[in-house]
């Protein structure tokens, strides 16, 4: 095992693993690199973009548009698709060499299974999920995340202080086209032994009935306020005219009214859209915590004291059933041809 | 494999069952005494499989957990719905670890034992970090494979193969044993313990292991051996509303139509 690093002031550096699947960076690592400037720009330390793969390095620029000072390069074939064996060899080996002092890691399917493995091989501590950061007093990276209803303050003692976000969490900063990124190409040994997980193949997803509610601009969201799955016609048929997609809490889901792939919340997706319509929904921060930076909140609830209008924007308090067939009626009768004037992307993705 | 057939490892976790969960004011970490408590339900799943394998391949399905003794509940659930023994990792020593610290006690034990697959939760319901499955794969030095949706093992050539989540779609992998595995909902219904199950649960063994037991310095246990701490807690800010109604339903539509139709996220007909 590695000795753990304690000896903080030899490390510097703000790392962002910036992920690539098929030659496109994840939204989550421009995110991160925006976070990662204020913190960088605080320590007066680099920020430095990671980037793995084979034939990415046209990406170098988006990485610097995006805040990165330096990018770290290393393209290998074994690198094109991900594998945590090689991921986690390269990474570790380029913190080795370089210490950096934090070194952060897009919540994505890859990234979460990356990060903890990396940790323990550096021997070093990671939090996960952190929905803020900034410097204390003594230099170390405060990591702000979300404890039961409260939100705790971690502290990493050794070195490199590893964190994760889930996307839409943090903002990418506004790209400049102008600022250049130095570039490091590194070579690092990678045999096709090394990896132990080897892919066989893939299976595309099903097309998802209710939207992907990563990218939507709008949402509507149900809880268990709803009462039961027959219900959903309501929420599906506003939905469409809204051209939203439909996201929910986690009671809905172990109550099997949706799957897991649209629950919102701690244990669930993080979403920012311009819209979130929060329907039967108490608000609890296992929730909220997935919602809370979308542009406007609008939430119907028959509870007045429910915390959900402690963070809508607009909060309506009544009966859903009453209002929602009347706001459909009149949706209908407002909306050209369900038409929605902003340029949803995920509108043109559903089917229904 | 041995001639015993399968040995299986399935790590669990106990949870608060609700989630009004208590922190400790001074140590900042979870109360987890005197809470009504569950099976994670991920691990529940893996406990499900590891049961599924042995029944299929023969061998043996070892339950692990580290906790307070009351952890000892979710074992013998464990027990009830067929694992073959369990290990309960318990000492006031080990309070306050991290993920770290977690996996390195769970490792310090399962080094010793013999396994040909390893089980983890994706993640449990009160921290939901998903650290501990790849953290243990790494000090172990075995393969992982994380978010299974459906799994089954090639004895011949000893190799695990598995359809997983992954971006975009389902990836299959596969990989030499002994490997580590996580779960997904959806890669099996499991179980509810049966009378009979009860009853031979009360008969099987439950192993505890102190922080001595495990071996090494006990520096590295526990909050002293936790690379990360939690330093400060405080309540969430909250966003004020710049408008709630509470009235008759239809004024509260044309009110809600009004937000949308201001903020053009909607089109007018006229």
């Amino acid at each position: 095992m590695l000795e753990r690093s304690e000896e903080i002031p030899n490390h510097k550096g703000i790392w962002v693993f910036t992920e690539q699947i098929d030659g496109k960076l994840k939204n989550v690592g421009l995110e991160l690199l925006g976070a990662g400037r204020k913190i960088a720009d605080k320590l007066g330390e680099e920020l430095v973009a990671v980037l793995l793969g084979h034939d990415v390095n046209g990406l170098v620029k988006d990485l610097g548009a995006y805040g990165a000072d330096k990018v770290i390069l290393v393209e290998h074939e074994l690198l094109k698709q991900f594998t945590v064996d090689a991921y986690t060899k390269v990474l570790a080996e380029l913190s080795i060499k370089h210490k950096p002092s934090v070194f952060f890691i897009g919540g994505t399917l890859n990234g979460r299974e990356l990060a903890p493995r990396l940790a323990a091989r550096l021997n070093t501590g990671i939090t996960s999920d952190c929905v803020d950061f900034d410097i204390n007093s003594d230099g170390h990276l405060i990591h702000v995340k979300p404890f039961g209803k409260l939100m705790a303050k971690i502290i990493c003692k050794t070195r490199p202080q590893m964190a994760t976000a889930k996307p839409n969490v943090f903002k990418k900063l506004e790209p400049n086209w102008d600022r250049r990124a130095k570039i490091v190409r590194e070579e690092v040994k990678i045999n096709p032994e090394d990896i132990r997980t080897k892919i066989l193949g893939r299976v595309e997803a099903n097309k998802n009935p209710y939207g992907s509610i990563e990218d939507a601009d709008v949402i509507v969201a149900v809880g268990k306020g709803l009462c039961s799955k027959e219900n959903l016609k309501l929420i599906q048929e506003l939905a469409d005219l809204l051209g939203a997609s439909v996201a929910c809490t986690r009671p809905t889901v172990d109550r099997g009214w949706l799957p897991s792939s649209q629950q919102v919340g701690q244990s669930g997706k993080t979403v920012s859209p311009k819209l979130y319509i929060a329907i039967g929904i108490s608000g609890a921060m296992y929730h909220t915590v997935g919602m809370k930076n979308s542009d406007i909140i609008i939430a119907i609830n028959k509870d007045p004291k429910a915390p959900i209008f402690q963070i809508a924007t607009y909060g309506v308090v009544g009966d859903l059933f009453k209002i929602l067939p009347l706001l459909i009626d009149r949706l209908k009768k407002e909306v050209k041809e369900v038409k929605l004037r902003i340029t949803a992307k995920d509108t043109q993705k559903r089917i229904n | 494999m041995s001639k015993a057939g399968l040995k299986i490892i399935v790590c669990i976790k106990q949870v608060p069952a609700v989630q009004d969960i208590k922190i400790d004011p001074i140590t900042h970490t979870l109360i987890r005494e005197s809470m009504p408590s569950m099976l994670n339900p991920w691990d529940e799943i893996g406990v499900e499989e590891g049961i599924r394998l042995r029944e299929k391949y023969g061998g043996e399905v070892t339950v692990i957990t580290m906790g307070p003794m009351q952890a000892k509940e979710a074992i013998l659930r464990c027990l009830a719905m067929g694992a073959d023994r369990g290990i309960i990792i318990s000492d006031k020593a080990l309070a306050g670890s991290d993920t770290i610290a977690t996996a390195y006690a769970l490792y310090m034990q399962i080094k010793k034992m013999e396994y040909d697959l390893i089980i983890c939760g994706k993640i449990s319901t009160d921290s939901e970090t998903g650290h501990i499955g790849p953290h243990l794969a790494e000090l172990l030095n075995i393969p992982q494979i994380c978010y299974v949706k459906k799994v089954d093992l090639d004895i011949e050539k000893r190799r695990i193969i598995a359809h997983k989540e992954a971006d975009g779609g389902i990836e299959i992998v596969e990989a030499p044993l002994p490997a580590l595995m996580t779960t997904t909902i959806g890669l099996n219904e499991p179980r509810l313990p049966t009378l009979k199950g009860i009853i031979s649960s009360k008969r099987k063994e439950v192993k505890v292991v102190t922080a001595k037991d495990l071996g090494g310095s006990l520096s590295n246990y526990g909050l002293r051996g936790s690379p990360t701490f939690v330093d400060e807690v405080f309540e969430p800010p909250s966003r004020k509303p710049e408008m709630i109604f509470q009235g008759d339903p239809k004024e509260a539509v044309e009110k809600i139509v009004q937000v949308l139709l201001n903020k053009k996220l909607i089109s007018s007909r006229s």
